[in-house]
């Protein structure tokens, strides 16, 4: 049996690890609230946004134009959201094993654009090329940086540099759920014609539907960005927490089991001290 | 079409929802040109220049800088969807100003391989803000 010394301190090094974990529980779950809010601000706008662009889209029906068939070229540009920081459970390594386990594609065709520096880093050394590094964007998702990201990515695919743009990002659905989802962003996919809304009436546009696809397809993209940049902020403080609260718990049943291993070993160090003296004082009578 | 005297706007950003509210007229830019939107309005989807955007209430006017995004038209709704649009509280006077003064040595200048479009919106997105804050 491990000396009282021992477990002792051990108990002492997991009570200190679970003050951690309990504390930066506390700290995602702070973080989540408002990265869920946020998330539900940016919803509405990316909702008007995919009425409008699928409405457009309907109303086209099979269009010629670079945003909407596909390209010649094989490399795809993939935008891999994961976090800076570790400590989030499976939320890094499942938004990395979109792109790993993607049997149909070959390494050399995919270029990274690695939001978050636990995925730059994890596909870095399966061998997949970093084209971008943007890792700094991540913690504190800006519309702005979405924009710029996205007129870089559209440039290199009217060039034909490019042919697909994918995005890696988590999903939240709620605190508990998150869904790692891949999302082919361009071309843009037909989408199946809504029955409903079309009910409405007709939209005009002052301009031609071609011009206005090429306006608005741009500021869609952008907008899918963000809002996958704003939901994977949710999504990671919500793995976090959820990690955070298992270690806690884990760490209280070790302690538990270590009170008990320290109690016994105090009772029986006890037991042998008693044994020890009575069987000294009896020796001397 | 029977319309009432005013129409509900909805400005929407990624970041917030800007403006929500019930107005009378707004006034804005698109690539076609300045249009002034009045309840009743066919249904009509623009594109957005930078310039003002005036919204027209009951009351009062209010004026922000509005630089990139779409319209919604509706005849008893008007969504616009802005991907930058900024009170005249939040523009930074000195900064807009610089931003024209560049803009305008950039395109003055002429230089080959200047990228004329993108020079243009800057300046455009500068005057609006000056414009704004007048």
């Amino acid at each position: 049996m491990a000396s009282m010394r021992d477990i002792k301190r051990r108990r002492g090094s997991i009570q200190s690890t679970q003050q951690i974990t309990k504390a930066m529980k506390l700290v995602s779950t702070v973080k989540l609230q408002r990265a869920r809010e946020s998330a539900e601000k940016t919803k509405n706008y990316f909702d008007c946004m995919y009425d409008t662009v699928n409405s457009i889209l309907a109303r086209v029906g099979q269009l010629e134009h670079p945003y909407l068939t596909a390209r010649t070229s094989e490399r795809k540009a993939v935008v891999v959201i994961t976090s800076n920081r570790g400590l989030a459970g499976g939320y890094n390594s499942n938004a990395v094993k979109l792109v790993t386990r993607k049997e149909d594609w070959k390494k050399e065709d995919v270029e990274i654009y690695a939001i978050g520096s636990k995925g730059r880093d994890a596909l870095a050394r399966y061998g997949y090329e970093i084209k971008e590094d943007l890792s700094f964007i991540a913690e504190e998702p800006v519309y702005a940086d979405a924009m710029a990201l996205c007129d870089r990515l559209l440039q290199s695919y009217r060039k034909g540099e490019i042919g697909e743009i994918y995005l890696a990002y988590t999903f939240f659905r709620n605190t508990v759920v998150h869904e790692p989802t891949l999302l082919k962003l361009l071309p843009v996919e037909q989408m199946a014609p809504e029955t409903g809304r079309e009910a409405q009436a007709p939209m005009n546009f002052e301009i031609s539907d071609e011009e206005a696809l090429e306006l608005i397809i741009p500021k869609y993209v952008a907008s899918l960005i963000y809002g996958a940049l704003v939901e994977s902020v949710a999504s990671e403080n919500g793995a976090r927490m959820q990690a955070m609260d298992n270690a806690t718990s884990n760490a209280e049943e070790m302690i538990d089991d270590l009170t008990l291993l320290y109690n016994r070993a105090r009772q029986s160090s006890i037991t042998q001290e008693l044994t020890e003296i009575i069987a000294g004082a009896e020796a001397i009578s | 079409m029977a319309a009432g005297r005013n129409f509900t706007l909805r400005i929407i950003t990624p970041e917030r929802i800007f403006y929500e509210g019930v107005a009378e007229m707004v006034e804005f830019n698109t690539t076609e040109g300045e249009i002034g939107v009045l309840p009743g309005h066919i249904p009509m989807t623009v594109i957005l220049m930078p310039g003002v955007l005036t919204i027209h209430e009951a009351e009062e006017e209010k004026w922000a800088a509005l630089h990139a995004g779409f319209a919604e038209i509706l005849p008893d709704q008007v969504t616009i969807l802005a991907e930058i649009v900024e009170w005249p509280q939040e523009i930074n006077r000195t900064r807009a100003e610089a931003a024209k003064q560049r803009a305008q040595e950039r395109l003055a200048r002429r230089e080959p391989g200047l990228d004329t479009a993108r020079a243009e919106v800057a300046l455009r997105k500068a005057i609006a803000r000056i414009q704004v804050l007048r």
